[in-house]
């Protein structure tokens, strides 16, 4: 960022908001937006609290959960779509709806069929990520160079060998991007599936705190969820850093 | 059927879905450890005839035959040379080259010797950790024919491999293959669409009628090559002759 002619870190952008949104809970205009410097004390407090620990357990392990089941089956799926011909017309209307459809309306309904629980978030979870995943996918091994599966079938590449030395890797580049925005649409999954339900993990305390009015602990825990989102995309993005050398030079 | 010949193609035809017919009746035998080139007007279909031959598209009609074998499918004796490189942009030099090995299960320090050898061979030394997009498009081609080298097979398929790139590269390249193929006992089948580059390289040349792609007819140049110097080649009364001789064929179909 350029200001007045400086080159200012990209920190400041965050740190002016900080300050406004300081200044703004300090003029108590409204309760619902306390002082920043108290959410962040309110972050502090609630982070080694029992209660906080066991919900961000939870939540993790239906996120992780829901995303290596996207993973699992998204990316075969993808491969399937884009080799055969048949599965790629039968399936491919369905993603694209699902893609676009608000997945959180189908979680009451998956509520009555899986019941109120973890496996109704890691459901959730799964929904909200597979999609992307497999459209990326697909794209990825349609681009495959043809030349190149060409070349390893010459040199007596099994089948085998042309998906996994071939084609996985030619399409690698577009399956961690689907991934990115598979994790990114996993959090939203989680959230919304805990809120829905509103008795386990992260939800249940989003629940409490805005039930109890209590402002700061619900700020707070919207900005380490945020947090997470971003963290785990951008490890994702580290991931998809090291395999651009060869995505640009396809 | 002569005894020295290692591919023969037997009447071979294809017709690709949607009803084009890219060869007819096919009928030509390629001398072992000799060079020859597939030659033609544009959509003759040559292309089609030297992949049907490395087994990756299946003729429509007729039989290959490699060693007294019929073609079902690619093979360890054939090795192919791509027009456009064909090479893994996430592996380096030293990776592409010795992939034909490593496809075989060859291990890693063994395969990575062989493909050292081949590096070196056709000038690459020092370039083994670079990847295809830091290399030219000559030095590219050059890693396509030291994999096809690299995998020991009989036979060297070559599609068009000195077409996409520039001339001076392109006269040098012709210089050096017919170098590396001197002291070797490889059979190669050379498909080209420049008379000057058939003429220079060959053996043998089949030249191919336009669509639906036939053998019109077969010119052995013989070219004495022993001891001479690529100009003195191009300067010899039988590489014009067969320049020519050429020419007044192909110009009917264009």
């Amino acid at each position: 960022m350029i200001l007045f002619g400086r080159r200012i870190p990209i920190f400041f952008s965050l740190a002016i908001w900080f300050v406004a949104w300081e200044i703004i809970g300090r003029a108590e205009l409204s309760t619902i937006v306390p002082p920043f410097s108290r959410v962040v004390a309110a972050a502090i407090t609630i982070l080694p609290t029992g209660k906080f620990t066991t919900a961000a357990f939870i939540s993790l392990r239906s996120f992780a959960l829901g995303m290596a089941l996207a993973l699992l089956i998204g990316i075969p799926v993808g491969v399937l779509m884009a080799r055969v011909a048949s599965v790629g017309k039968l399936l491919g209307m369905w993603v694209n709806i699902f893609i676009s459809a608000p997945i959180s309306a189908l979680v009451p309904i998956l509520m009555s069929v899986i019941g109120i629980g973890e496996s109704t978030v890691v459901v959730t979870v799964f929904l909200f990520a597979v999609f992307v995943i497999i459209l990326d996918t697909q794209v990825g091994v349609k681009q495959a160079d043809r030349s190149l599966v060409e070349m390893a079938r010459c040199f007596g590449a099994t089948r085998r060998q042309v998906y996994t030395k071939i084609l996985f890797l030619s399409a690698l580049p577009e399956i961690l991007a689907g991934l990115r925005l598979g994790v990114i649409r996993g959090v939203k999954g989680v959230v919304i599936g805990q809120l829905l339900i509103a008795i386990i993990g992260v939800g249940e305390l989003f629940e409490l705190y805005s039930q109890n009015f209590l402002m700061e602990e619900f700020w707070a825990l919207v900005m380490i969820v945020f947090m997470f989102a971003f963290m785990v995309s951008e490890a994702v993005a580290f991931l998809e850093r090291r395999v651009e050398y060869y995505a640009s030079a396809r | 059927m002569s005894a020295d010949s290692i591919v023969e193609v037997k009447e071979v035809g294809k017709t690709y879905e949607g009803g084009v017919e890219a060869l007819a009746d096919v009928n030509v035998a390629l001398p072992s450890g000799r060079l020859s080139t597939l030659l033609g007007p544009s959509g003759c279909g040559k292309t089609t005839l030297l992949k049907i031959i490395a087994g990756l598209i299946p003729p429509s009609r007729g039989e290959i035959w490699v060693k007294g074998k019929k073609v079902a499918g690619p093979g360890p004796e054939r090795a192919f040379v791509f027009q456009d490189f064909a090479l893994l942009p996430w592996g380096n030099v030293l990776r592409n080259v010795g992939f034909g090995l490593e496809l075989r299960g060859l291990p890693k320090e063994e395969r990575e010797q062989i493909a050292r050898k081949h590096i070196a061979e056709v000038g690459l030394k020092s370039f083994e950790a670079s990847y295809p997009h830091q290399l030219s498009g000559g030095m590219r081609q050059r890693v396509g024919l030291a994999r096809a080298l690299a995998v020991d097979a009989d036979i060297i398929l070559m599609d068009e491999p000195f077409s996409s790139v520039d001339e001076q590269t392109r006269r040098k390249f012709q210089e050096e293959l017919l170098d590396l193929l001197k002291n070797r006992k490889k059979t190669v089948v050379f498909v080209t669409h420049s008379i000057e580059e058939a003429a220079y390289l060959s053996d043998q040349i089949v030249l191919l009628s336009a669509r639906p792609g036939t053998v019109s007819k077969i010119i052995q140049p013989n070219i004495d090559r022993e001891g001479r110097s690529p100009d003195e080649i191009r300067r010899d009364k039988n590489y014009l002759d067969a320049v020519d001789e050429i020419w007044q064929i192909l110009k009917h179909y264009i």
